[in-house]
């Protein structure tokens, strides 16, 4: 391959540049980003960067946030078009399109394109935010700085959480809105889902779960009014200076239309990243891989090498199976989990209680027919460190069982 | 000089915290003792609760792992050194002396 087309100047691409050069490939190679920024990492924004902490000013704080250095940056030898959209590529996967149309011809293109927040159907309104980029974040801080407020997030998954957690943390009025009967359910199971409902109580956040939000209300005028209250569906009306809406992300996927990439909630990719196109390989958010899409910081940079040693070999050699693995920052408390859990598992404590997390948290796994599926650990990050390092241990021994009996 | 513990409270494969200002932990690596910043180089996790292997020891958020003898990051996430400090046992009993804030990135002397 003599040129390749990265798409997507984040976390999962800036991995897969660096993938690229480190086995071995030579030739061109552009990176493409619509954000202007250069990489810099996203779980900090609901966390520590929303709260303004660190005593080295904003630009100790920005520094704190890059993904690589000047240094790294020459070592690449890459091309960044940053702050530039691609906007198409061609049916056969071989030319990316650019918003201010150019053209980059390419022999490799690797996808890495992310996701984009959620929004709330209705015009646009002063104080209502979403939390997905650097400059989301700066424009929620800026506004949550300025003096107490009353703060309704909607959405009680990982960023509403964190984000009322900071809100919270700087002060403010909180009420996190979760249209589900419990908040992270689905991740945590029925069982331990609770704990981290229990969080936001013990933190001093409001949280009204089992009803929707039916819309939001604005008043004054001017180029933009400003929203002044969250309907619910049930009738209710909870008034409100800021409104953060953390109700999912959806894969930035639109710019495919019109090429052959099979799209169904991500680009649909086989387990080593690659697309129907063997010249096309898919990472991070973007990316279904083996049917499953993973939203996850650990996923979007364990993927691109796998995905780089298949579009260098031209066809999958090696799946991808990293063991899923996330963690949240709420309330001071620190949330890990690895595995992967079905309902139904039996969950057993081996360390500390759920009931009582003010005194060092716990570690709780879950089992399916004697064996450990996954892990969930508050504030215990030396003794989860352990489990999950067995739990990839056995994902390796079942995929080469796996491997083995493909081959008989 | 900040005494730690003694010596036979911290066997090999053990790590402790030291609550000083920035935190500092001790690792027990196969016998050798080491010590370096507790608090990561690439976000905020406790490398006293990491995994040691040797000399090395990987933290338990992100995986980037540290030599314990130069403080140095061996791979990805961390970029920057963590500082390390000298460590003296007498009487049975293990010291740490932290380095000099100035010009201590971790380049330095290890234990
Ligand atoms: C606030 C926040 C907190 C998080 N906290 C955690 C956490 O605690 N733990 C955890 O495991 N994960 C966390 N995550 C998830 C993690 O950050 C993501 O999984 C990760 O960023 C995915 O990386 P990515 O490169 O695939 O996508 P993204 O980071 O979304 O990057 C995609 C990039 O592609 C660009 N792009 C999109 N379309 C185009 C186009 N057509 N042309 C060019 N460029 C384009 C976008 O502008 C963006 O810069 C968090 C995410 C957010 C937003
Ligand atoms: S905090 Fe240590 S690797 Fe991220």
């Amino acid at each position: 391959m003599r040129a390749i087309t990265v798409v997507g100047a984040s976390l999962a691409g800036l991995y897969a540049a660096r993938e690229l050069r480190a086995q071995g490939f030579d030739g061109r190679l552009t990176v493409v980003g619509a954000e202007p920024h250069q990489p810099y990492d996203r779980p900090p924004l609901s966390k520590d960067f929303l709260m303004g902490a660190g005593d080295e000013g904003e630009l100790g704080q920005l520094d704190q946030l890059a993904l690589t250095d000047p240094e790294e940056m020459a070592e690449l030898r890459a091309e960044w078009i940053l702050g530039t959209r691609a906007r198409a590529l061609d049916v056969r996967g071989r030319t990316v399109v650019l918003d201010d149309g150019r053209t980059l011809a390419s022999d490799g293109v690797v996808v890495a394109t992310g996701a984009r927040a959620r929004r709330l159907p209705g015009p646009p309104l002063a104080g209502v935010h979403t939390l997905r980029g650097l400059d989301d974040a700066l424009a929620l801080r800026a506004e949550l700085t300025r003096g107490p407020r009353r703060v309704v997030v909607i959405g009680g998954g990982f960023i509403g959480a964190e984000t009322a957690s900071s809100c919270v943390a700087l002060g403010h009025d909180v009420t996190v809105v979760e249209a589900a009967p419990l908040p992270l359910a689905a991740q945590l199971g029925p069982e331990l889902a609770p704990v981290c409902a229990g969080l936001h109580a013990r933190g001093g956040a409001r949280l009204l779960t089992g009803v929707g939000v039916a819309g939001l209300v604005g008043a004054g005028s001017g180029a933009l009014s400003a929203v002044r209250a969250v309907e619910l569906a049930d009738g209710r009306s909870l008034p409100a200076d800021v409104v953060v809406v953390g109700i999912g992300a959806t894969p930035n996927t639109g710019w495919l239309a019109g090429s052959s990439l099979a799209v169904a909630d991500g680009i649909l990719c086989d387990d080593g990243c690659a697309t129907a196109l063997p010249q096309v390989v898919a990472v991070g958010d973007v990316a279904r891989v083996g049917g499953v899409r993973a939203e996850h910081w650990t996923s979007a940079t364990e993927q691109p090498r796998v995905a780089v040693r298949n579009l260098l070999a031209g066809r999958t050699v090696e799946a991808a199976r990293p063991l899923p693995y996330f963690w949240s920052d709420q309330y001071g408390s620190r949330i890990q989990f690895a595995g992967r859990r079905g309902d139904g598992d039996t969950v057993r404590i081996l360390e500390g209680s759920p009931e009582a997390l003010g005194e060092g948290g716990f570690l709780a796994v879950y089992e399916r027919a004697g064996r450990t599926t996954a892990a969930l650990a508050v504030d215990r990050a030396r003794s989860f460190m352990k489990v999950r390092r067995g739990l990839a241990a056995q994902e390796n021994q079942a995929h080469q069982v796996n491997q083995a009996k493909e081959y008989v | 000089m900040i005494p730690v513990c003694r010596l036979v409270d911290l066997p090999a494969g053990e790590s402790v915290r030291l609550d000083t200002t920035p935190p500092v932990a001790v690792f027990n690596a196969d016998g050798e003792l080491f010590a370096i910043d507790d608090t990561c180089s690439h976000q905020d996790a406790s490398l006293s609760e990491g995994w040691l292997e040797g000399c090395l020891v990987e933290c338990p958020l992100h995986a980037a792992s540290f030599d314990l003898r130069t403080g140095r990051p061996t791979c990805l996430p961390a970029r920057k050194p963590v500082r390390t400090h000298e460590v003296h046992v007498a009487d049975g009993m293990i010291h740490v002396r932290l380095a000099a804030d100035a010009g201590a990135t971790g380049e330095g002397s290890a234990a």
